[in-house]
């Protein structure tokens, strides 16, 4: 059978040791059985690795941040796209959704696919509005609160003890043992991130994971469970395994179809040593661990694919139990050359 | 005492439990053990087991079966108790 021939435009190339999901996305794309992808990379920095790797990635392009403002960023896809023809768009980091979401329209328009969260679905997953989600699905999750001033630390007392965790907005958590430290944290986190800072009580016990996708009508294309075996200082996964657990599957049904949810997403659940489900947060995106659910089985990158592009796809309900991943590192060679070009012209 | 049905554990005592992604190792004797009570069989043919065929005698080698029983018990490999 004859593979169809795409064009998929993925950002989040920041393959380092805090990675983005671009890489594993990509590499989930390129082993797609029913699709033939050219891959165009967009990248906001000049050193993203992703933008050398040139065996996954056709051709890069630097877009400027949504920070900047949503027209410029959107100029810049229209341009990519006249030279491009872009079937698809999948952006990977927390921080440009927002975005990419308010501006589908105009993307489609140009003849762009995407396949994102609703607004809505957006906004109340958010950190800070975790306690109403819990109480409209009725899901555990720890009390959290956010705050936007210094001075909020010393109301805290009558809701929180200590420990408690110290949020960013999009990425980022410490955990606070006293008002000294949770001040410091304030510090780092919103200087970092912005405001507000998210306070969330501190739940003990394991932390474990689910990728998973929802195809907006509350039905879970594929989901995998996980547990991170050894976690780096910055708090990512070094490795991980694929887990047999019906409750976190439940779970995951569960929130996708009471909240139809569309597109990728990530759940971060504590296991209690009770044996109780918290949801800590929902990553509204496919999480940089997802090439795992890929060699488990699931290829959602390739299923987000055919949701984004109208395809029918059949709910996959098997993946490989045990199956494990490790992150490593290595040093890609490049030349001055291929760094100025992308420098100065902003297309490698 | 029955030992988790989903528990995988390999011929060099490999242990590993699906449901929460942990694995263990096992010596010899802990594999052997382990291999008995997935078969059912009781603690008075384990010990009776082990020491004809080990230097153990049957006081010493109880008092590091229940130890043995309690670490299991302490990773939740062992099904709740009826």
């Amino acid at each position: 059978m004859s593979r169809e021939k795409i064009t998929v435009a993925v950002s989040g190339l920041n393959n380092i040791d805090s990675p983005g999901p671009g890489i594993p996305v990509i590499r989930g794309i390129l082993e797609s059985k029913v699709f033939e992808p050219r891959i165009i990379g967009l990248a906001y920095e000049n050193l993203e690795p992703g933008a050398y790797m040139h065996e996954l990635v056709d051709k890069t392009y630097k877009v400027p941040y949504p920070s900047e403002g949503v027209d410029p960023l959107m100029e810049r896809v229209r341009y990519i796209n006249s030279i491009e023809n872009i079937n698809v768009l999948i952006p990977n980091f927390d921080a440009e959704l927002y975005v990419f979401m308010k501006s589908a329209e105009m993307l489609k328009s140009m003849g762009i696919h995407t396949f994102l969260p609703t607004l809505k679905q957006f906004e109340e997953r958010h950190k800070s509005n975790l306690p109403e989600f819990g109480k409209k699905y009725d899901i555990k999750v720890p009390l959290s609160k956010p705050i936007t001033s210094i001075t909020d630390i010393e109301k805290l007392d009558k809701e929180f003890d200590f420990p408690y965790v110290v949020k960013g907005k999009f990425y980022d958590a410490y955990i606070a043992h006293n008002k000294e430290q949770a001040a410091m944290y304030f510090h780092k986190v919103s200087a970092k991130w912005g405001l507000p800072v998210i306070i969330q009580e501190f739940v003990k016990g394991t932390e474990v994971n689910v990728v998973a996708l929802g195809d907006g009508k509350g039905n879970t294309v594929g989901a995998v469970p996980m547990r991170k075996q050894y976690i780096t200082d910055k708090g990512k996964a070094w490795g991980g395994i694929t887990l047999d657990d019906k409750s976190m599957l439940e779970l995951t049904h569960k929130i996708i179809g009471s909240t139809q949810w569309r597109g990728g997403m990530e759940l971060e659940l504590i296991r209690t040593s009770k044996n109780e489900l918290y949801l800590i947060e929902i990553n509204p995106r496919l999480p940089a661990w997802v090439y795992l659910a890929v060699g488990s089985g699931q290829n959602l990158p390739e299923a987000l694919v055919q949701l984004a592009l109208g395809h029918e796809v059949k709910p996959m309900t098997e993946y490989d139990i045990g199956k494990m991943f490790i992150r490593y590192s290595y040093d890609m060679i490049t030349t001055i050359d291929e760094f100025q070009r992308f420098s100065t012209r902003e297309e490698l | 005492m029955k030992i988790k049905k989903n528990i995988a554990v390999s011929e060099t005592g490999f242990v590993f439990d699906p449901s929460t992604g942990e694995s263990f190792t096992l010596n010899g004797v802990g594999t052997e053990i382990i291999e008995m009570l997935r078969k059912g069989i009781n603690q008075a043919e384990i010990t009776s087991d082990i020491t004809s065929r080990y230097d153990v005698d049957s006081a010493s080698f109880e008092r590091y079966y229940y130890d043995f029983i309690s670490t299991l018990k302490l990773f939740q490999l062992i099904e709740d108790y009826e």
